[in-house]
């Protein structure tokens, strides 16, 4: 059997087959469920910590420094040997804490964000469900993590921790609209809610040109979004080091605290990850029509490269964003929702739909 | 008692959260009892002394040559000019006349130090914002700063580099070099400052009207220095009572009127461009002659009472000595401007939001120690 690395589909195809020839169907979906978790686990834990170490390299560049460089050739095992150390460090449980949600919002908060991982198209192949409505499931999913963090902020019993839960409360609860609609605009443009049907779409010409003016107003309204979405800077008032110490997670520590800062990475990808399949065609190769043979070159570059290019550059962006700017306050945060991002979204809907209706896209 | 707070708590609608002692953003160990509504911030009640060393008293059992070196330790970022204000006091009670060169080198390392505090200040301002690039990009120039202390004084933090009568040594062949090195570099460096922060929307935003006080209050509060200064009271000690070198460099001082923590910015901004005028103007000129005058080892002031004030980074320092004419003073009290800012912090960020008491801190530039003493 020959695979190609282009198109994994006969890849997974064999595998099922093999499985289905061996075992009861029951038992063959109880298999494939398993290893289709392993492979996620594994590769949010290596997702997450090479963001990590590519967010302090990054913050080193920008901030005149070499960043980690001790551990390992460039500091690249830095990031394995803190995460054993978060996880040999003592658990300190506080007295007055509600427990069990206490112990829960770390778990509430991971596993949101790893139910939105599993929708995410990875590649021609590699995409473990292809709901029809994909983007509504990133979005609800994703936004399940706020719940985590408002019971960490109140069960913690700390005047930093709730005040922190409180603003990142009110923060997503006002940005989830803002993702809302920046993506119903794309969702206006392709007709369809299915991610590898967006995707397919763009064979041709992503959706930030095809859709030129509105799909970029929706661009970067979905990346301010997204980012304080994620809750990192200059969006960071959940955390705000400066004013609330460390604001929801203050009384967690070690691997409780390790799946906070996990989370607050997997998020990040995430949204990255939406960013780049709705906006920069996922892992579909950069392609201008009419061009043969520079497409074929683009072609030759494996659709999962193509996809994790397009993620790093978002996160790029975003990590520039919080090691550049000054934090923002919570009522500009709100203003800048509710009085310029929502109307111009609204706006920018009534503009898509006019393009799409005029067929003025390309 | 804990109930009665708590039903206090209910009835008032209010919210109290101690920032501080431990708090990333009251650069020490400062506590401030904050009672919030919601976001807001109804009321701040400064509690200080939980780095109090009795200085003031300590002094009473110490000669003259030793409280300098305890000045150091008020606001450790300006320990030059505080060391200055002792050594003037001194020199001043006994009618000596100190060497020109001594005048120069004396003010040319103030300048220094004012510099380095306010890239310091400027770094920690930021990251009261949130900014955290800023840190690295001040520490980075004043590195250099404390370059030229370390290879002048031997200290780079706390120089001790005056006695009364002059300096404890003749400054380093290397001196004035480096400093006509370091002011052209530092001229390049510092529109990156504004590049950074000043020009930023959010920083605008955050800063622009926040924490105003007006002149009549910043007068009656007793705020000097920058903080004073942005308010309007022309209160720079270096104009209007000069000392040391000061009456000799032409040099402006930065007024302005808005009094929020913007123009306290500014301030300091542009405080930075005027005291690299001043070392221009001096690091050429240093005059030959003695490095100190020969002093008796035992000092003993003639009975009375002194005061001597110069321009620290943060305000106006002051020094009020009473002798009666032993070598240990009666009574020592320190002037430290850091006290009388933060007096006024409630007066400027009440009625603001927690993230604005921070900025409002932040543009004040408290020095922890240097409130305590």
């Amino acid at each position: 059997m020959a695979f190609s690395i282009y198109d994994l589909t006969a890849f997974n195809q064999s595998i099922h087959e093999a499985l289905v020839q061996n075992l009861s169907p029951f038992w063959a979906l109880i298999v494939e469920m398993t290893i289709i978790g392993l492979v996620f686990l594994l590769f949010y834990a290596i997702v997450g910590l090479f963001l990590v170490y590519a967010e302090r390299k990054i913050c080193g560049f920008i901030q005149n420094r070499v960043g980690p460089n001790r551990v390992g050739p460039y500091g690249i095992f830095q990031t394995i040997a803190d995460f054993i150390k978060l996880l040999m460090k003592e658990l300190i449980y506080i007295k007055n804490a509600d427990k069990f949600l206490f112990n829960l919002a770390p778990f509430i908060v991971i596993i949101a964000s790893f139910m939105a991982i599993a929708a995410i198209p990875f590649g021609l192949g590699l995409h473990a469900i292809d709901f029809n409505i994909g983007v509504l499931y990133v979005m609800a999913v994703s936004s399940l993590g706020v719940i985590g963090i408002l019971l960490a902020g109140w069960s913690s019993n700390n005047k930093y921790s709730l005040i922190g839960a409180m603003r990142s409360g009110a923060q997503i609860v006002s940005y989830e609209l803002s993702i809302g609609l920046s993506l119903v605009t794309i969702v206006i443009l392709s007709g369809s809610m299915q991610l590898s049907t967006i995707v397919e779409q763009q064979r041709n010409c992503w959706f930030i040109f095809s859709g030129h003016i509105p799909a970029f107003i929706a661009f970067v309204i979905f990346l301010i979004a997204s980012t304080a979405e994620t809750n990192r800077g200059p969006f960071d008032l959940a955390e705000a080091e400066s004013e609330l110490t460390a604001g929801f997670h203050t009384e967690y520590s070690g691997i409780k605290f390790a799946f906070f800062f996990l989370a607050e990475y997997m998020n990040m990808f995430i949204v990255a990850s939406m960013a780049a399949t709705l906006f920069w065609g996922g892992w579909m190769p950069f392609h201008i029509p009419g061009l043969t043979s520079f497409n074929h070159v683009m072609d030759f570059i494996p659709p999962f490269f193509w996809y994790m290019g397009k993620t790093m550059v978002v996160i790029f962006l975003m990590m520039w964003f919080k090691w550049t700017f000054p934090r923002l306050r919570i009522d500009q945060l709100l203003k800048l929702e509710w009085k310029f991002l929502l109307p111009i979204n609204l706006f920018n809907i009534v503009l898509m739909a006019l393009v799409v209706l005029m067929g003025w896209h390309l | 008692m804990t109930e009665e707070i708590v039903q206090h708590d209910i009835e008032q609608e209010e919210y109290l959260l101690n920032m501080g002692p431990q708090h990333p953003s009251t650069h020490g160990v400062l506590r401030l009892l904050i009672s919030l509504k919601g976001e807001t911030v109804a009321n701040i009640e400064p509690h200080c002394g939980y780095i109090h060393r009795g200085i003031e008293k300590m002094c009473e059992k110490l000669t003259y040559q030793q409280i300098i070196h305890l000045t150091d330790r008020l606001d450790y970022l300006s320990a030059h000019i505080n060391n200055e204000a002792v050594c003037l006091l001194v020199e001043d009670a006994l009618q000596i006349e100190v060497p020109e060169r001594v005048k120069y080198i004396r003010t040319i390392i103030s300048e220094l130090s004012r510099l380095a505090s306010h890239e310091l200040w400027w770094c920690a301002f930021g990251m009261d914002m949130g900014a955290l690039t800023t840190y690295f990009y001040g520490l980075r120039d004043r590195e250099k700063i404390l370059d030229i202390f370390e290879e002048t004084t031997g200290g780079r933090l706390l120089q001790s580099y005056n006695c009364p009568g002059g300096l404890m040594n003749d400054i380093h062949p290397n001196f004035q070099k480096r400093i006509k090195e370091f002011i052209p570099y530092f001229r390049k460096k510092l529109p990156e400052y504004d590049e950074l922060l000043t020009g930023n929307v959010i920083m605008q935003e955050r800063t622009k009207g926040i924490g105003p006080i007006s002149k009549e209050d910043v007068i009656s509060w007793g705020v000097t220095g920058p903080s004073g200064r942005g308010s309007g009271f022309a209160c720079d000690v270096r104009k209007h009572h000069p000392y040391s070198a000061y009456d000799k460099v032409q040099f402006e001082e930065i007024l302005f009127t808005e009094g929020d923590s913007l123009a306290r910015y500014k301030v300091r901004i542009a405080e930075m461009w005027e005291s690299l005028k001043i070392l221009e103007q001096l690091v050429d000129n240093i005059p030959e002659g003695d490095y100190a005058v020969k002093m008796k080892p035992i000092i003993k002031l003639p009975e009375g009472e002194y005061y001597q004030r110069v321009e620290a980074c943060r305000g106006e320092f002051g020094v009020y000595v009473i002798s009666s004419g032993e070598k240990y003073p009666v009574r020592v009290k320190l002037r430290s401007p850091n006290f009388s800012n933060l007096s006024a912090l409630n007066r400027m960020a009440a009625g603001f939001k927690i993230a604005d008491l921070v900025a409002v801190g932040g543009s004040l530039d408290l020095v922890i120690p240097d409130i305590d003493r």
